[in-house]
């Protein structure tokens, strides 16, 4: 007991980043059909850039809660234009073509991003700078940092915006029916187009704002720190119920506390066999097992073929 | 009469809430051409479905060739000799329409890896006649002058006899064809009835789905309705036609 | 038809084409040792390798329309086991003979290990499935060095037995009718002999009742199914082919390169692989093999060109050539994918696919 509610702390932190960014794979799924394999690196450039903008700051003399959102702006305005950037060379031309030739492309802006940022930033880990108030709180028996507890507040924030965009604003139904059926709704007078944009475009703010709190956390940012984030982020959207928002956010929060969970305990439990540095293959043995036993998700709606 | 190839006792089958199939039997006879009408969503491909191992039963059986059809794989119910159409039509589009027919040949060869590789004289000989056969089948359809096309390039009603002819290189016993006349004009129908006969008279039993009550009626010895899941009425076409709960259920009500 | 379909009819054409061609590989290695030195005729030994892999690849993919992200994993196999069997790691120095084809199956059978859980699944969920899959096999060798030392780790297996046939070691020159030949134009000579069985069994497969059944799966797997192909099996036949293709080049690997290590097995090489079959031409044998000599030879153009260019122009180094030329790839994907969605050398078919919208 004495690590459990650590680790359910560390577990809400990292599912809420999860969240963010499971987010924004799910509603590109559900519009496009399509898996954007380049979000990822999205939310790395996100951290990457807020952190040159805060490092840039630093000793401006500007309290760190100021500086870091000038950071999250920068970051966030970048990756918005990345993210349409990205959906209108690389996915909008292939949408009539057969299904490998936008993953093709999609793995091709990967790692045009991904050495993009190696070639600005170089190849090492860069660390966040002190500038935040390092407070820490107990509760339960266990430690929490003023910034965690901001993470999983400003998670929540955005989280339940998004929530109020989709269903109670025109926008937002214009994107529900975009996401049921693209044809119908643009006989509807929808601008498919432009909803897929904008699709594309809030998934990439949130991008951003997942890559400056792994950043300010962790101080992991790094041109590869994307991919593995990514295939998680991915996981657990599949986990909750690839194109269902709540599931998304579902998923995120409950693959975090998985992973803290069996980081924590997998010493214990296998005897010393397997440490954490296995970590990472909780991640892949859920989404496999989900994608195969239960490829709708938690709570996905299942996807039945008519003969 | 003749002797019964396909007898369905009791089948039932649900999605969910819906009961797409309620105690569903009806027999079949060997060498008749059998049609299965009823208004849409009755559940006639539902039935099909099940019959060729797409869905399982949830109750009852099929008996067919004097065995229990088990819940099976489909890939098991053309090696039984069931061979069958689609509704949506469901041809390899982009390979040839001979080579549609040459897979069609699957179930009854026997090449794998060692004789793919090896190319012995047994391989060569099964290919030789498998390449032979489709040829025939085309040509029996009326789609030879268009093998080497895509499939997917052929028209619609050739697309439809294409598909008929895949089936029928499964050497099957019994054929279902899932409204093979949809979408097709008057002289199109007729010539889809000469093959049906056609297939009847070579000694393969048909099962067909069928909204063109005049093809129906001309073509098949006996019918059976279904309507929101239950068998109404089985019997020749012409007692069928008068039957008054066939009446109501296509028309939804009593004809004044 | 085929590509070789379309040469059987000009037998005349073809043959003249065949003996061309083997003039040309027979001396490919000395000219290039000669003119481009032993660096570039250690890439074309690596090319040949790559193009093992990417036909393996093509049968799954290509030919089954099964999308495996995670297929260097099946290489990763091979060349371990020849490590493991043939090196100081566990002081056992069995012959090529046996660990190469061994190899292979053991390959064939991770391939279809693999492979069974995902049968039901398509498209996106199969390839991310499949990636997963392949990271695994990755951080297991990462990290099966304790509590008992299998694969050395992070390290992985140096010192592993180069390949030896019938006593006569490729890590020497031989002495063959008074020509000496050097160890990487032997290398060069037995990989070829090599992927020229795997193009030739590729060939094979391709125009035969299984290949036909992988079409089609891959065009509609329940009409598949009518037919009465046994869709599981024929499925889990395509991950053990395309696999052990993997394994041999996995096994060849190991014993050209006398060490292997986890890293040699990343995501990246996977999608490499893959990289090779689509934009080469997915399911056409020769626009694979295309596939698989430009992404191998053209990176590494680019990686010798882009040091000396930027010197030559600007007194220095400014830009990580490493990253440029993933750079220059990443770029390369895009604008093929774009431009050319069939893959630059598709069959004739897969033309027709990507032409009119059909009936």
């Amino acid at each position: 007991m004495d690590i459990f509610i650590q680790q359910i702390i560390n577990g809400l932190v990292l599912g809420s980043i999860y969240a963010l960014v499971a987010l924004g794979y799910t509603m590109v799924y559900g519009i496009m059909g399509l898996i954007n394999f380049a979000h990822g690196e999205v939310v790395m450039i996100g951290a990457l850039v807020a952190l040159a903008v805060v490092k840039l700051l630093a000793n401006s003399g500007l309290p760190g809660v100021v500086i870091v959102l000038i950071g999250l702006m920068a970051a966030a305005l970048v990756c918005m234009a990345v993210g349409f950037t990205i959906e209108r060379v690389a996915y909008r031309p292939l949408r009539k073509a057969p299904r490998l030739a936008p993953l093709i492309t999609a793995i091709g802006v990967s790692i045009v991003l991904q050495n993009l940022a190696m070639l600005i930033w170089g190849r090492n880990y860069h660390a966040f700078p002190p500038i935040l108030p390092n407070g820490e709180h107990e509760i339960l028996g266990a430690t929490i940092t003023s910034v965690q507890i901001a993470i999983i507040f400003i998670a929540a924030t955005m989280m339940g915006s998004l929530m109020l965009l989709i269903h109670r604003t025109r926008l937002g139904r214009a994107m529900r029916a975009t996401a049921e059926n693209p044809g119908i709704a643009q006989l509807m007078g929808v601008n498919v187009n432009q909803i897929i944009s904008f699709t594309f475009i809030i998934g990439s703010a949130l991008a951003a704002v997942a890559g400056l709190m792994v950043s300010a956390n962790y101080s992991i940012a790094h041109y590869y720190m994307g991919f593995v984030l990514g295939l998680k982020a991915f996981t657990a959207a599949v986990l909750g119920g690839i194109g269902n928002l709540a599931g998304a956010m579902l998923g995120g929060i409950l693959l975090g506390l998985i992973e803290s969970l069996g980081a924590g305990y997998i010493g214990d439990l296998t005897g010393g066999v397997f440490g954490s540095n296995y970590q990472d293959v909780f991640a892949f043995l859920v989404l496999i097992t989900v994608l195969i036993f239960r490829p709708s998700g938690l709570i996905g709606e299942k996807v039945s073929e008519r003969a | 009469m003749s002797t019964v190839l396909l007898e369905a006792r009791g089948v039932a089958k649900h999605f969910g809430g819906v009961k797409a199939l309620r105690d569903v039997s009806l027999t079949i006879r060997q060498g008749e051409i059998y049609g299965l009408i009823g208004p849409n969503g009755a559940g006639k491909t539902t039935f099909f479905n099940v019959l060729t191992g797409l869905y399982h039963p949830d109750g009852g059986e099929i008996v067919f060739a004097g065995e229990k059809l088990k819940a099976s794989a489909p890939h098991e119910v053309a090696a039984r000799g069931i061979a069958r159409t689609f509704q949506n039509i469901r041809l390899f589009a982009n390979m040839t329409a001979r080579q549609n027919v040459m897979v069609g040949r699957h179930v009854r060869t026997g090449a794998g890896v060692l004789g793919a590789v090896l190319r012995n004289r047994r391989t060569r000989d099964e290919e030789a006649a498998i390449y032979r056969r489709a040829e025939e089948l085309l040509h029996y359809v009326g789609v030879a002058d268009r093998a080497d096309d895509l499939a997917r390039h052929l028209s619609y009603g050739d697309q439809r006899r294409l598909e008929i002819a895949r089936a029928l290189a499964t050497e099957p016993q019994l054929l279902a064809l899932d409204e093979p006349a949809a979408g097709m004009n008057g002289t199109e129908t007729e010539g889809l009835r000469l093959l049906v006969e056609g297939i009847r008279a070579d000694g393969i039993t048909v099962l067909l789905i069928e909204h063109d009550v005049k093809l129906v009626m001309g073509l098949c010895d006996r019918v059976a309705v279904l309507d929101y899941g239950q068998k109404i009425s089985e019997d020749v076409p012409a007692v069928v036609q008068k039957d008054p709960r066939v009446i109501e259920a296509y028309l939804g009500g009593a004809v004044a | 038809m085929t590509f070789f379909e379309s040469l059987r009819h000009n037998r005349r054409a073809a043959i003249g084409a065949m003996i061309f061609l083997g003039l040309l590989l027979a001396v490919l290695p000395f000219t290039v040792g000669n003119l481009l030195g032993n660096s570039w005729l250690r890439i074309l030994d690596f090319a040949l390798l790559y193009i093992m892999l990417a036909l393996g690849l093509n049968i799954v993919v290509g030919f089954a329309g099964l999308l495996d992200l995670g297929y260097i994993a099946f290489y990763a196999v091979g060349a371990y086991f020849y490590a493991l069997l043939a090196s100081p790691h566990f002081g056992l120095h069995l012959p090529v003979w046996l660990i190469i084809p061994g190899g292979a199956a053991l390959a064939g059978l991770f391939g279809v290990i693999l492979g069974a859980p995902t049968l039901r699944l398509r498209g996106d969920y199969l390839a991310i499935v499949t990636l997963g899959f392949g990271e695994i096999v990755r951080i297991f060798m990462n990290n099966l060095n304790a509590p008992i030392n299998i694969t050395n780790g992070p390290q992985g297996i140096s010192g592993i037995d180069p390949i030896n046939m019938g006593g006569v070691t490729l890590a020497r020159p031989i002495e063959f009718l008074g020509i000496t030949i050097p160890s990487l134009h032997a290398y060069y000579y037995l990989f070829l002999a090599l992927a020229l069985l795997i193009v030739f069994v590729s060939i094979r497969l391709e125009d035969s009742r299984i290949g036909r059944a992988w079409v089609a799966i891959r065009e509609d797997e329940i009409a598949a199914k009518a037919c009465g192909i046994n869709t599981r099996n024929i499925k889990l036949l395509a991950f053990a082919m395309g696999a052990s293709f993997g394994g041999v080049a996995g096994g060849l690997f190991a014993g050209f390169q006398g060490f292997v290590s986890p890293e040699s097995f990343s995501l990246m090489e996977s999608v490499m692989v893959l990289c090779m079959v689509v934009l080469g031409g997915m399911g056409n044998i020769p626009g694979v093999i295309l596939g698989g000599i430009l992404l191998t030879l053209l990176p590494e153009a680019f990686r010798h060109g882009a040091g000396p260019v930027q010197m030559a122009l600007f007194g220095k180094i400014l830009l990580d050539p490493e990253a440029l030329r993933m750079l220059a790839f990443g770029l390369a994907l895009i604008i093929v994918m774009l431009y050319r969605p069939a893959g630059l050398w598709p069959s004739s078919t897969r033309r027709r696919e990507f032409k009119g919208e059909g009936a």
